[in-house]
């Protein structure tokens, strides 16, 4: 029979072991917030394509048209959309991990689960969006006649890549969000801003040399750079001390917000 | 000892309440603490800083130095006032929240009912929810899908299984949720007041299951509850809180008689002393007591009338008093209101409906003889003004037992049930003859 200590301070052990037995409430938590997510809408699962394509064809016009941006010898659309499916994982990630500890604290104030369950299933979310975005990409593709390049083999990584970012970063923003409110007026904020900061609308080509490695610390910068890379190739090339860069700040992020989650999260249920 | 299931040694829990400057401040406050004193901060990051943080704050001690065992297949109901920490205790078992220090050592599953319907969306149907609420519970989907019929006919509630549970009435929402929770097979189950809601004939089923789980399946069961009556039924032993610490643990019946002796006064009398009684400007309340054949009584004799005093100064002249009293029965919650107006005595009140003198009054409502069960009960007192403003009220003012003298123990030795138990007229004619 499992023996269970409960002490101040020793979760440890326990937790990871629990995490495992768990892992179930992951997918229920995820296709809860699926399936709540389009109720009583009239266009329903549409709206996680009409978002992306409208946001595409305002920043193709604006860089593309007006800003006449080089567009690296690719249809501007796709450039500006491949730019996208990463951005968008990361700005839905980002909103909804930040909000799942709160929304969920009637869950964390009266039932043990390991709570990074709750951020870890908001990314699962989006990653459902991800996906659909990224069947649109291929519709995309077809319409313009593109062919993707040998790199398309080195997507997973990035995919990967993104799917990190968007933990580490989440996983700051949940556990911040529980003792600090005012995460909630600074994350919308930050995506709003990030989308024209991080080289969504264009390519990442323009940034001035001297700055291109300060640019990068930016981790969505080295996983939307890979992401045109492997999808559109051509003139698309890797920056590599910048992807460096970039994949570091991810790993930082990644690790430093597992410790602060698991820091705080002991005291959710006291403070939420 | 090696025998028990949970064992808790030395359990405490200190909440900070007030002015934590460094936590929970808001934003702005850390990263004013930070750039201040960006030292402190860092130390006060470090997990050792709750042994010194600035003594601006203040402390409440939720548990206190707890300890206690529990055997396998012991039913043990926890009992105390609001505050008295049994709440905290069981978030604690539960792993919902850490303690301050000591230590918990438990031997199987837990699985724990804060709150029925943890979890449940609205706006997910009720087969969506069961799914959901169990894998919450810590079910898995195999599980899940094993006990899915059980459940729903537990439920009741086969009809409505796809419309959205924010469509149901409380009641079904109540029942599913705890139809979802009893079909969890922990070795350890630990339940908070989930029986406080939906109606008699459910509750009746809930203290059923809860029976079973305990009883037949030989299951370990921490109940949380104010209804005596189902703790008393349900529990072998008994946990009683008082202020973070335990009072008693013992048998149920002994840890029932200590809560209701500590919940209330036992003399038979409360007093106000000179002027102690704030809460109205116009009246002063002075003592309640229980009166019996001329002598203030904290236990009565059942087959003799019963007097409730209130005695108060009316402290501005020409008010409109009523006087009104509740009795209350610790399971059964309040079974009668009474007051001295004309039309809902048997004789008359002088003062009432009169403009009150300024002065010291004494109101007395005397109940009849063979009227209330073996038992306790609580007095509410209340006076209002003009029969619609309450201008005194005092919950749970008094308390007193009440014993069988041996009015109605000739023939019938056993336990009366009921919460009163007055001497009707009965006649039995014989009609016919064969």
């Amino acid at each position: 029979m499992p023996q269970l200590i409960i002490e101040a301070g020793r979760t440890e052990r326990q937790y990871w072991r629990d995490l495992w037995r768990y892992r179930e409430l992951f997918y229920f938590l995820a296709w809860r917030d699926l399936l709540v997510r389009y109720k009583q809408t009239v266009v329903g699962v549409a709206w996680s394509l009409i978002r992306p394509l409208l946001t595409m064809l305002v920043l193709t016009i604006v860089f593309g048209k007006l800003g006449k941006m080089p567009s690296v010898g690719v249809p501007y659309p796709l450039l500006v959309f491949c730019g996208m499916l990463p951005w968008q994982f990361f700005a839905n990630a980002l909103s909804e991990c930040g909000n799942s500890l709160v929304t969920n604290s009637n869950l964390i104030s009266k039932v043990y689960f390991p709570r990074l369950v709750v951020p870890a299933s908001s990314v699962i979310t989006s990653f459902v969006d991800f996906i659909i975005s990224a069947a649109f990409m291929i519709i995309l593709m077809i319409w313009f006649q593109f062919v993707p390049p040998v790199n398309l083999v080195f997507l997973p990584l990035f995919v990967l890549l993104a799917f990190a970012t968007s933990f580490g970063v989440g996983l700051w923003i949940a556990a911040l969000m529980v003792e600090y409110r005012d995460f909630r007026f600074i994350v919308p904020f930050v995506v709003q801003f990030g989308l024209y900061l991080s080289p969504v609308g264009f390519v990442s080509d323009v940034v001035p040399e001297r700055y291109r490695l300060l640019y990068s610390l930016n981790p969505i910068v080295g996983v939307i750079d890979g992401f045109r890379w492997c999808l559109l190739g051509g003139q698309n090339t890797l920056y590599w001390p910048g992807q460096i860069i970039s994949a570091i700040a991810v790993i930082v992020l990644v690790f430093s917000g597992i410790w602060y989650f698991r820091r705080t999260e002991r005291t959710f249920a006291d403070v939420i | 000892m090696s025998s028990s299931i949970i064992t808790v040694e030395n359990l405490s829990k200190r909440y900070v309440i007030g002015h934590q400057r460094s936590k929970g401040d808001g934003l702005r406050h850390a990263i004013e603490d930070a750039v201040r004193n960006p030292l402190q901060w860092l130390r006060s990051c470090l997990p050792s800083s709750i042994s010194h943080l600035p003594s601006t704050r203040e402390e409440f001690w939720a548990l206190n130095d707890v300890s206690f065992e529990v055997k396998p297949g012991e039913v043990l109901g926890i009992i105390g006032r609001n505050g008295a920490g049994k709440s905290t205790l069981l978030k604690i078992l539960s792993r919902i929240t850490e303690p301050t220090s000591g230590r918990i050592t438990i031997d199987g599953r837990v699985a724990s009912l804060l709150e029925v319907g943890t979890g449940f969306h609205p706006e997910l149907t009720g087969r969506e929810n069961i799914f959901l609420n169990g894998a919450i519970l810590g079910m898995s989907r195999v599980e899940i899908k094993r006990k899915f019929d059980e459940i729903v006919a537990f439920s009741e509630v086969e009809k409505f299984l796809d419309t959205p549970v924010k469509r149901y009435s409380s009641g079904m929402y109540v029942r599913l949720a705890f139809a979802v929770a009893a079909h969890l097979e922990p070795e350890i189950l630990i339940v908070d007041e989930v029986l406080a809601v939906g109606d008699a004939q459910f509750q009746k089923k809930c203290m059923g299951k809860m029976d079973e789980v305990a009883k037949k399946q030989g299951r370990t069961v921490l109940f949380v509850s104010h209804n005596m009556g189902a703790v008393a039924n349900i529990c072998t032993s008994g946990l009683l809180m008082e202020q973070g610490k335990k009072a008693f643990h013992g048998p149920i019946s002994q840890t029932v008689d200590a809560y209701l002796t500590s919940s209330a006064g036992v003399t038979g009398e409360r007093v106000w002393p000179d002027n102690s009684y704030a809460a109205s400007k116009r009246i002063r309340l002075r003592s309640v007591r229980v009166v019996q054949s001329g002598e203030m009584k904290s236990t009565v004799s059942l087959d003799r009338p019963v007097s409730l005093e209130v005695t108060f100064d009316t402290l501005v002249p020409d008010l409109e008093i009523s006087v009104h009293f509740h009795l209350i029965h610790p399971s059964a919650g309040v079974i009668l209101s009474t007051a001295n107006f004309p039309s809902a005595t048997l004789g008359r009140d002088v003062w009432a409906g009169r403009l009150w003198h300024q002065g010291t009054f004494v109101s007395r409502c005397t109940l009849p003889a063979n009227f209330l069960n073996e038992g306790t009960y609580f007095i509410n007192v209340a006076i209002m003004l003009s029969a619609r403003e309450t201008e005194v009220f005092v919950g749970e003012a008094l308390q007193f037992s009440t014993q069988d003298t041996g009015g109605m123990r000739r023939e019938y030795t056993g336990h009366w049930i009921g919460v009163v138990r007055p001497k009707f007229d009965w006649e039995t004619e014989k009609i016919a003859s064969y």
